[in-house]
């Protein structure tokens, strides 16, 4: 098993709270990624829905409880679960990918290009996130899709800054002038020398925007303008729950809020981690 | 023809502060498998020139004035595009600090077969890996197939400093560039290398510019000495002229500051003063507040004067 023995991964064990973050996450993702598997029912099959079973209270045939529509709340939360993770991650991915290119081009190459970039991420960063994504959603509607843009919109500016800063002093480096002289592009030094000793802060905050992104779907759909109805995240199901929360029927509310949190700690705990061993500063 | 000419070449720093004239108006030329050895202080310009060479100044940075004739063909007015397809290939360069001029994040043997596959699109990757061994193992790198697969931290830095002469030499280049390639090595690495390098231009047929701020290195090494200071050449000529017979009193004060170990001097010579900053240089010879000789004849920036093939810029020569 030389993967065990990577430096990086031994590292990580080290820390125990990390490694229970680990673990955590990696069960709700399993969750998540094969809801059918452990769900006892599927909540958008509407034909397993009986309405004789709503507002049930946690018991031994649904140990989380149901909702007005009769729906297990354990199995929605794993359907939830699945939605959430996936905009989380598709938005994630997708601002790394822009927010990355833009920082490492702005930071090489300077002058108006970096003035353009820059700015525009200033600007944004203005504004509060949850404001932008609003007005983005509001403008479009719900819709997976949609939400997983505007997330992006958001999220961009974070690793586009962080890249253009690393470039700034890596671009200085002799490396950096040595390929210049080996006769290699700006793309080529870019993309192929400067490019690979930025991506640790990347990813470091990567992990940590995850949980970001995740909230504010969450909040988005808590406010109704995220995904659609149809199918569930966790926002929407805590802002289903919230409207009969005070009727007695909280778990319908309380549950999918736990998994959030839970789920937000674990991604927190392991973002943590990360940034620990990946900073060399904080190298022993 | 001589393989490299340079002729009158001004690089100036267009900086907040002021005009900063780094390189002002400096000639040389290089023949085919010649050695020359730039020397002079730190700030004095060496470095600058060599990165003036190949196109590498940035901004503020300019050349301004001035032809770099590189087998006839004029660099300082082709394009970026055209200068990349010389850097690396005909003219190369092995820059100062070993320890960051690799690519700390990618292997040894990556980077090096980088610099052939980027100006050789019909090597195969099998091919470049061929060569690479071979020349590390010319640089007198032991197991270098091994070491292909290992990172720059993994080295030492003599080892690295082989590397890095290694990458210069894969593309069989007709000019090499040396910028102070010894300073950051042990004083015994030193001589391995300086000497390595000796016998690799000549195994080569390539020419080597030696920028050094060490005298005794370029007396061991060099065909040919120009001494700079303050962005110009002071005294230009062949080894045997400049270390032995050396005109210009500041080439004086650098062999007179050399430590000889039959000496029984308590302290070492010493050139008084320190370089003017470029932003504010004297009016007339830029030597005057530190020479022994200075008088009011040097208020006036000194002419060159020939003596065959050697320059001197004094007026206290003649």
């Amino acid at each position: 098993m030389g993967w065990f023995k990577n430096a990086l991964v031994q590292e990580y064990m080290e820390d125990k709270l990390a490694v229970l973050g680990l673990l955590v996450f990696v069960l709700l993702a399993i969750f998540a990624l094969m809801p059918s598997l452990f769900a006892p029912q599927n909540p958008y099959d509407l034909t397993q829905l009986f309405l004789e079973n709503s507002f049930q209270a946690p018991n031994s045939k649904f140990i989380l409880g149901t909702d007005e529509q009769g729906r297990d709340i354990f199995s929605a939360i794993m359907y939830g679960l699945r939605v959430s993770l996936y905009v989380g991650f598709a938005s994630t991915i997708l601002s790394v990918v822009i927010g990355f290119t833009l920082g490492l081009i702005s930071g090489y190459y300077g002058g108006w290009v970096d003035t353009v970039i820059m700015r525009i991420a200033d600007i944004q960063l203005s504004f509060p996130a949850i404001l932008i994504a609003l007005i983005i959603m509001a403008l479009w509607g719900a819709g997976i899709g949609k939400i997983i843009i505007a997330i992006t919109i958001v999220n961009w500016v974070y690793y586009a800054r962080t890249a253009r800063g690393v470039v700034l002093s890596e671009k200085e480096k002799d490396y950096a002038q040595s390929a210049k002289a080996l006769g290699m592009s700006k793309m080529g030094i870019v993309f192929g020398e400067i490019m690979p000793n930025t991506t640790a802060p990347i990813i470091v905050i990567a992990t940590v925007r995850i949980a970001v992104a995740i909230i504010l779907e969450a909040t988005l759909s808590f406010l109704g303008l995220g995904v659609p109805i149809t199918e569930p995240s966790l926002g929407s199901l805590i802002s289903n729950g919230y409207q009969v929360l005070f009727s007695g029927y909280w778990w319908t509310s309380v549950f999918p809020g736990i998994i959030l949190m839970v789920l937000i700690i674990s991604i927190n705990l392991i973002g943590d981690r990360m940034r620990d061993i990946m900073n060399p500063r904080l190298k022993r | 023809m001589a393989l490299l000419e340079v002729k009158n070449l001004k690089t100036h720093f267009f900086t907040r502060k002021g005009l900063i004239k780094a390189v002002d108006g400096i000639s040389f030329s290089i023949e085919k498998g010649e050695i020359m050895g730039i020397v002079g202080e730190s700030g004095a310009g060496k470095s600058i020139t060599g990165f003036s060479l190949l196109k590498l100044i940035d901004k503020p940075g300019r050349i301004v004035e001035g032809e770099i004739l590189f087998d006839g063909v004029d660099l300082v007015t082709q394009t970026e595009k055209q200068i990349q397809k010389i850097r690396g290939n005909d003219i190369a360069m092995i820059f100062q600090d070993p320890q960051t001029s690799l690519n700390p994040v990618i292997t040894i043997g990556e980077q090096m077969m980088e610099a052939i596959l980027y100006h050789h699109s019909d090597v195969s990757r099998k091919q470049a890996f061929a060569s690479c061994v071979d020349i590390l193992k010319l640089v007198g790198l032991p197991a270098a197939a091994e070491r292909m697969k290992s990172y720059p931290h993994q080295l030492s830095g003599g080892m690295k400093q082989r590397v890095v002469i290694a990458m210069a030499l894969l593309n069989n280049p007709k000019l090499l560039i040396a910028d102070e390639p010894t300073t950051a090595l042990d004083v015994t690495i030193q001589a391995q290398i300086l000497y390595l390098m000796k016998k690799l231009s000549q195994d080569f047929h390539s020419s080597l510019i030696l920028i050094t701020h060490d005298i005794a290195v370029v007396s061991q090494l060099c065909d040919k000495i120009a001494v700079m200071y303050a962005g110009r050449i002071v005294e230009y000529g062949s080894k045997e002229e400049i270390i032995f017979d050396p005109r210009h009193p500041y080439t004086k004060g650098l062999i007179a500051c050399l430590p000889k170990l039959n000496d029984d001097q308590e302290r070492l010579y010493q050139i008084p003063g320190i370089m003017p900053t470029l932003l504010s240089l004297p009016k007339g010879c830029y030597f005057k507040d530190r020479c022994e000789l200075a008088d009011s004849e040097c208020d006036v920036y000194p002419p060159e004067q020939c003596m065959g093939e050697r320059r001197v810029f004094c007026h206290k020569v003649k």
